[in-house]
């Protein structure tokens, strides 16, 4: 059967090969290439060595200052919406009315697209702090918070669905053997609910991580990166480095190399834990 | 379990009280689209009266101004049309680097399952500067694009499900004289369909939210609906119309809620199995 398949492979394979090696495997070679050259289009590069990664971190100070950002952003986002989510599912698996009311409208956010989902909180944000004479411009408090607020009223519907499933799979006998052995409701929490669904929580903390860290449309939509370039995300200041200052491509390719870089390690993290994980079971 | 009761009374409190801060962006934005465009910045939360109320005025100076319904229309061609060859394409590139083991194979699978964790950052200039080269800066050009972005996380799915078929079915296909292409369509994609479903949706969901690749190859000409949006924005340097922006917002978030509405079931199972395999 096997040979017989094989003779078709330029109608099975070459579509999507095809395309897979122009839109991605062609740019994303020619992109590490490009990073050790000064270029404004592809076809005028010249060979600089690190220059651009040096350029990078230390005459640039704001893709430090976006990583700083990034960082600080992506560990109060993964903390709040992880828990939140984690509270609502606990809440929504118990025997209440309107179960499937509440998902669906907790869910809802998710489905948005960023830019919108960016602008219907500017709108928000803005107005209720223009009651005090600010807007969110004002301080990159404001917006840092501003998109906290919005990463989680984004994410807690997903990842909230992820937690339902794993509480859901966990088998009712183990409960009710709990409960009549006379276990309170806090022990059947921390010695059965928390350690059958940590597949899940793997899961929602990588989701939430990445989904964090990579942050463009909404980081674009919320506050372009004002005041200054205070509250520009990582993806926003590559961005900004190709296409807001002439002659600085190389840097922006550079820059584009150390986040995927920084990207790839924590993926290859989470499935380091995964696979370890699914040895265990 | 009187106790329980009551418990459940207070979670049903905290819930709908949670739902309404959940829902309340968006009414925000609903309720503003009708009023007018000068009380929208002064008293954002009142609601309209008989002197702020607008009726449709905004809807209408929002469409005239932006093009929306042209980048609605663009929109829905574009993630129809890209969603489909994904399903198409990706499914048979699935099957293929499944059922035929060698070391090639097995290396486009790897560099599939290595395109996922590339952030579009890495590649948007040379993905851009290659694209133009090649024509595909417009919105059938923009199809194939979408292939190839799309195709890391489809592959991956599809030959999940593949790898647990069982090869007999197919194998007596073939006996019975059927081509491999034949053997495909009619007897292994229909058993792809809820994979072919979950990946058809999460596509569709990035597709139609997607701005920067759109705003990259498309540009201001052939706006999608975020570039549209964005664009509004950017290019009104402080003195936006905010009631038509309004509208502008309430015409995107419509077509989602009703996408929603309808495949609410298939959407959050997709959304599950995505963020389980991916």
């Amino acid at each position: 059967m096997e040979k017989n398949i094989k003779k078709y492979f330029p109608i099975f394979l070459l579509p999507t090969l095809i395309s897979f090696i122009l839109v991605f495997l062609i740019p994303f070679v020619l992109g590490i290439y490009l990073s050790f050259t000064k270029f404004t289009t592809v076809e005028n590069a010249t060979w600089v060595g690190i220059e651009n990664y040096i350029q990078a971190f230390t005459q640039d100070t704001n893709f430090l200052n976006a990583l700083w950002f990034t960082v600080k952003f992506t560990v109060v986002s993964v903390i709040t919406v992880n828990v939140l989510a984690f509270c609502l599912a606990l809440i929504l698996t118990r025997a209440i009315r309107g179960t499937s009311f509440f998902r669906t409208v907790f869910f809802m956010p998710n489905l948005i697209g960023g830019i919108v989902l960016g602008y219907i909180w500017n709108l928000l944000i803005n107005s209720v702090l223009g009651m005090f004479g600010y807007d969110i411009t004002y301080d990159a408090k404001f917006g840092f918070w501003g998109l906290v607020f919005l990463m989680n009223w984004q994410l807690i519907g997903y990842m909230m669905v992820i937690y339902i499933a794993g509480i859901q799979n966990i088998p009712k006998e183990l409960n009710e053997a709990a409960r009549i052995d006379g276990a309170s409701p806090f022990n059947i929490l921390k010695n059965i609910t928390i350690p059958m669904v940590m597949p899940s929580v793997t899961i929602c903390l990588f989701l939430t991580l990445t989904n964090s860290f990579k942050l463009f449309d909404q980081n674009l939509a919320l506050t372009g990166g004002a005041p200054a370039r205070e509250t520009s995300m990582l993806a926003l200041d590559i961005f900004n480095t190709f296409y807001g200052r002439i002659g600085w491509q190389g840097v922006g390719q550079a820059k584009a190399v150390v986040f995927f870089l920084i990207v790839a390690t924590i993926a290859f993290i989470q499935l380091k834990i995964t696979a370890r994980k699914e040895v265990e079971q | 379990m009187k106790d329980g009761k009551k418990t459940n009374v207070i979670a049903f409190t905290v819930l709908l009280f949670l739902s309404a801060l959940f829902l309340f962006p968006i009414y925000l934005v609903v309720m503003n689209s009708f009023k007018s465009r000068f009380n929208i910045v002064s008293e954002p939360f009142a609601f309209p009266d008989s002197e702020t109320f607008v009726g449709l005025e905004n809807y209408i100076t929002g469409i005239e101004s932006s093009g929306i319904i042209d980048a609605l229309f663009r929109t829905v061609f574009i993630t129809v049309g890209s969603v489909l060859a994904i399903v198409i394409f990706t499914s048979m590139t699935a099957w293929y680097i499944t059922r035929v083991k060698n070391k090639y194979t097995k290396g486009i699978y790897y560099l599939f399952l290595f395109s996922m964790i590339v952030p579009f950052q890495m590649v948007m200039f040379t993905m851009t500067a290659v694209c133009i080269k090649l024509g595909l800066n417009n919105i059938f050009g923009i199809i194939p694009v979408y292939l190839g972005f799309g195709s890391g996380l489809s592959v991956f799915m599809f030959s999940g499900f593949i790898k647990s078929l069982p090869k007999e079915i197919e194998e007596a296909a073939m006996i019975d004289g059927c081509s491999p292409l034949k053997t495909f369509f009619v007897v292994v994609f229909p058993i792809l369909k809820p994979t072919a479903i979950t990946v058809a949706i999460l596509n569709a969901m990035w597709i139609w939210n997607d701005f920067l690749l759109p705003y990259l190859l498309l540009g201001t000409n052939n706006k999608t609906l975020s570039v549209a949006i964005q664009i509004t924005m950017q290019g009104a340097y402080g003195s936006i119309n905010w009631g038509g922006f309004m509208a502008m917002l309430v015409l995107a978030i419509i077509p989602i809620i009703i996408f929603y509405m309808f495949c609410q079931k298939y959407i959050i199972k997709g959304v599950i199995d995505g963020a389980v395999k991916g």
